[in-house]
């Protein structure tokens, strides 16, 4: 293009690419080791309570992971998630329930649902700021909620029942053993670990980035900024999507309330904002310190009308927001980044 | 629609809209004065029912005597909050939204949690009171009474705040401050000191809000919710830092939910309320009076 | 390698641009030369930063033109711009703090580069060209503000631009830092990389312009080689009026 690339190349440059190749294998040797001590787990953890702990936990680590994708990396703070939950929970239920289509189409159909949307929410709300957009999507979120609330077609306020199918993977359904969801579940996170570390690596990640940090610096770089945006939107919505079709598959009933209330869209968030919001392994560390946390204190505590799960959670949130932004993985330095914090 | 039920659903849409106005106010002002948004805005509100609630629930005391109190004790609370959650946040630099906005979403789940824990989350209500469920009929239309005692609370306190802006010195610091944080330090105002009267105020407006609807609503913890996404809907529509706009757009969108009530299924009529801020927000940013 | 040709780079007809009631650049032509410094000068207010932003793509202008190599392109984003080959720093440096310094560079090679190994590698080059290779692991946010500003430049020359727009570069830094500034730009423009420079620090930028565009209440009072600008009436009073009037 100009006469400047040949002289800028002018001295033979240290090229320590080696050392960050490295740093990312690490990452993904992490990962394999990850899933070894899982695969052992199945094993050893035979009690029917500690697998659903275990779902839960990978379910929400796959959640975040992907509420990740545009909140941690792009820096646009969604508190609205639970609408694309909704809508692959939906999508994979009502075409379940209603025409015997087999969940692994409703959920990729979903998954792409919810990208579909979320680029056109996008277009709107990417042209606010901070709180506006972060307001936007919670008002957002419950128009969606309402919405479906008041849809015969979805149900309504009753939602959708899995019809009675015979236990297989072709239909997700498995009444006696809870083992496959678990590997369902564990798929899940790896695929929106991959998606991340993949993404993290790539010209993509570094505009996210650059548009978190500073969209004006970022312009001037040649950065699209709006388009990113909506790659991210888009990305995010997607995975979101794909976690709500196998939690409708897990649970085999879904209604308004328990997929798509304001209660989810924090669970998405918080374990990225807990273990280290941008951060690769964030949303996993997160996920593995608040949902047996919760779990815990709603069968000790005797249910959830002690409100303690809401002040640990709030507790932990305002510690981590004031004190360590940066979220629990900081902690251990350098430990669990890729290439980049 | 007939002119008489016109008339009545506009009457009842302009009272609760005064009491939107009255507790967005408080947000507006907070933003307006310091550039931060408080997520934990409804949950200040059920506090405020709450220590209403309690107060009458222990003295007995009719709960329109107590809302002085309540609003006395919401100040405090407003400038606490400041002091020791708000004012470390804003220092954050890096991930600067993610902190503002965490750090006061925390809080209203803390408070959420803390007000399960000592009230549970069964629904309360002042079962006893001078304004209960009264109604008076003015010309064929039924207002009721404590909707009506709440929309004059709320145009009281619209009147005191325009004077306390316009004619205090305090209302002059406010002012100053949230013009140019960094030139008032210069002229000696505390910005601190500043910030954490506002935030008092912020809270005691919302505080008065709060013990006007312990007199008629249901209390419970979580009854902040959606009164804190109408209080956005109003101060957006309103204005970000506007007063006045946080009237307006208050009485509007009373009126709008009034009316959306009654043309469409109720649990609909926050679709308008919500649509209607996107539609603001979406075209124009800064709201109706609002300078961004 | 240094381009003799005269032709132009960049051309600016007749720029004006209002905000409100305020003229800030009042009907400015000038033309900035392939492969040249050119230095942007003027008392506070003059409409330097204004200018420059114009042409960076901040903004568009209020009326005129601007051409970039025989293209128009005043309502072209700044986005764009930068794809063309026009590229700029900011007056306080903004870097991105969450990632390291090469990473910080790699956004800008990544307009060049779009596989993330070639991008890494050109971010490497660049900083060594730069001489801040040492400082390359080193998060963003910790660096000293004259590392920024190189770290800005760095940034900038990794989208490997046609003309480098500086905004105030050289001010602010001690006498040997800023001598090392001033080796950099030189380097620069001998790769073949036209410069334009907004600039205070008269003393430091003058010997190193090749020409000098003084601008005054937005517009163009003087321009030709520094010696004969700073000679000028009009400019010394455009400089120092009030104390001329007053004495």
């Amino acid at each position: 293009m100009s006469d400047a690339t040949a002289t800028l190349a002018v001295t033979a440059a240290p090229t320590p690419s080696s050392k960050d190749d490295g740093a990312r294998r690490r990452q993904v040797l992490i990962l394999v080791a990850v899933c070894a001590v899982i695969a052992l787990l199945l094993f050893a953890v035979t009690d029917v309570y500690l697998q659903n702990v275990l779902i839960l936990t990978l379910m929400y680590a796959a959640l975040s992971q992907s509420w990740n994708i545009l909140g941690g990396y792009c820096g646009q703070i969604s508190l609205g998630h639970a609408l694309y939950f909704g809508v692959g929970a939906y999508t994979t239920s009502y075409l379940f329930a209603g025409y015997g289509i087999l969940p692994w189409f409703g959920l990729v159909l979903g998954g792409v649902l919810s990208a579909l949307l979320a680029l056109v929410l996008g277009y709107f709300c990417f042209r606010l700021k901070g709180h506006y957009f972060a307001i936007a999507t919670l008002v957002i979120a419950e128009i969606g909620l309402l919405l479906v609330h008041n849809s015969d077609t979805l149900g309504g306020a009753l939602g959708i029942q899995w019809p009675f199918a015979a236990d297989g993977w072709a239909t997700m359904q498995f009444a006696r053993n809870k083992l496959p969801y678990i590997y369902l579940a564990l798929a899940l996170f790896v695929v929106t670990w991959v998606a991340t570390y993949v993404i993290e690596g790539s010209r993509w990640g570094f505009w996210w980035r650059a548009i978190k940090d500073d969209s004006q610096a970022a312009e001037s770089l040649g950065v699209e900024v709006f388009r990113s945006k909506m790659a991210a939107a888009g990305v995010s919505a997607f995975f979101t999507a794909v976690g709500g079709a196998f939690y409708a598959a897990f649970v085999a009933y879904i209604d308004p309330d328990s997929v798509m209330s304001f209660r989810f869209s924090l669970l998405f968030c918080l374990p990225a904002v807990l273990g280290g919001i941008g951060t690769l392994w964030g949303p996993a560390v997160g996920a593995l310190i608040l949902i047996p946390v919760t779990e815990l204190t709603r069968s000790y505590l005797g249910g959830s009308g002690s409100g303690l799960d809401l002040i640990i959670y709030g507790g932990l949130i305002m510690i981590v927001a004031l004190a360590r932004p940066e979220g629990v993985l900081s902690l251990f330095g350098g430990a669990g980044k890729g290439s980049a914090r | 629609m007939t002119v008489e039920s016109f008339f009545q659903v506009f009457a009842s849409g302009l009272l609760m809209g005064l009491l939107y106005a009255l507790i967005a106010v408080g947000l507006s002002l907070i933003f307006g004065l310091m550039d931060v948004v408080n997520f934990a805005h409804g949950e200040f509100l059920m506090a405020a029912m709450y220590a209403t609630f309690g107060l009458w629930a222990l003295t007995a005391i009719d709960p329109a005597l107590l809302i002085p109190a309540a609003t006395a004790l919401l100040f405090g609370f407003g400038a606490l909050v400041y002091m020791g959650v708000v004012r470390f946040a804003m220092r954050a630099r890096t991930n600067a939204a993610m902190v503002q906005i965490f750090a006061t979403f925390g809080l209203g789940i803390l408070m959420q949690g803390v007000a399960q824990y000592f009230f549970t989350p069964d629904y309360r209500s002042i079962t006893d009171s001078w304004f209960g469920n009264s109604t008076v009929d003015v010309a064929g239309v039924f207002l009721p009474v404590p909707q009506l005692f709440g929309a004059v609370i709320s145009v009281l306190a619209f009147v005191a705040l325009y004077l306390l802006m316009s004619r205090t010195d305090f209302g002059k610091a406010l002012e100053a401050t949230r013009e140019d944080q960094g030139a008032v330090a210069l002229v000696g105002i505390d910005r601190d000191r500043v910030f954490a009267l506002g935030w008092g105020l912020g809270a005691a407006l919302v505080g008065l809000a709060g013990g006007v609807l312990a007199i008629f609503y249901y209390i419970h913890p979580q009854v902040g919710g959606a009164f804190a996404l109408i209080a956005y809907v109003v101060v957006a529509l309103g204005g970000f830092g506007s007063v006045f706009g946080a009237l307006a757009a208050g009485i509007i969108v009373g009126l709008v939910e009034a009316f959306a009530a009654v043309l469409m299924p109720p649990s609909m009529k926050a679709i308008a309320v919500y649509s209607l801020y996107l539609a603001v927000v979406f075209i124009r940013p800064s709201g109706l009076f609002g300078r961004l | 390698m240094t381009p003799t040709s005269s032709s132009n780079i960049v051309e600016i007809r007749g720029l004006t641009r209002r905000f409100g009631g305020l003229v800030a650049n009042r009907d400015v032509t000038m033309d900035i030369r392939h492969g040249e410094i050119l230095g942007l000068i003027g008392p506070n207010g003059a409409g330097k930063s204004t200018l420059f932003n114009q042409i960076a793509g901040a903004f568009p202008p209020s009326s005129g033109e601007i051409r970039f190599e025989g293209r128009e392109i005043s309502r072209l984003p700044g986005t764009q711009r930068c794809l063309l080959g026009i590229a700029r720093t900011f007056q306080v440096p903004r870097s991105f703090d969450s990632m390291t310094v090469v990473e910080n560079v790699m956004v800008g090679s990544f307009v060049r580069h779009s596989a993330a190994r070639a991008a890494r590698a050109a971010a490497w080059q660049t900083l060594d060209y730069v001489g801040m290779a040492d400082r390359g692991e080193s998060p963003a946010g910790e660096l000293t503000p004259p590392e920024k500003r190189r770290l800005e430049m760095a940034r900038a020359l990794a989208t490997q631009p046609r003309i480098l727009l500086l905004d105030e570069v050289l001010t602010g830094l001690t006498p040997s830092e800023a001598q090392q500034g001033v080796e950099l730009v030189r380097r620069v423009r001998d790769s073949g990389v036209t410069v334009v420079m907004v600039e205070h620090v008269m003393e430091i930028v003058m010997p190193l312009v090749d020409r000098a565009v003084v601008l005054h209440l937005g517009q163009v009072l003087a321009e030709g080689p520094p010696k004969d600008v700073v000679r000028q009436d009009s400019v010394i009073t455009a400089y120092l009026g009030e104390r001329h009037r007053a004495a």
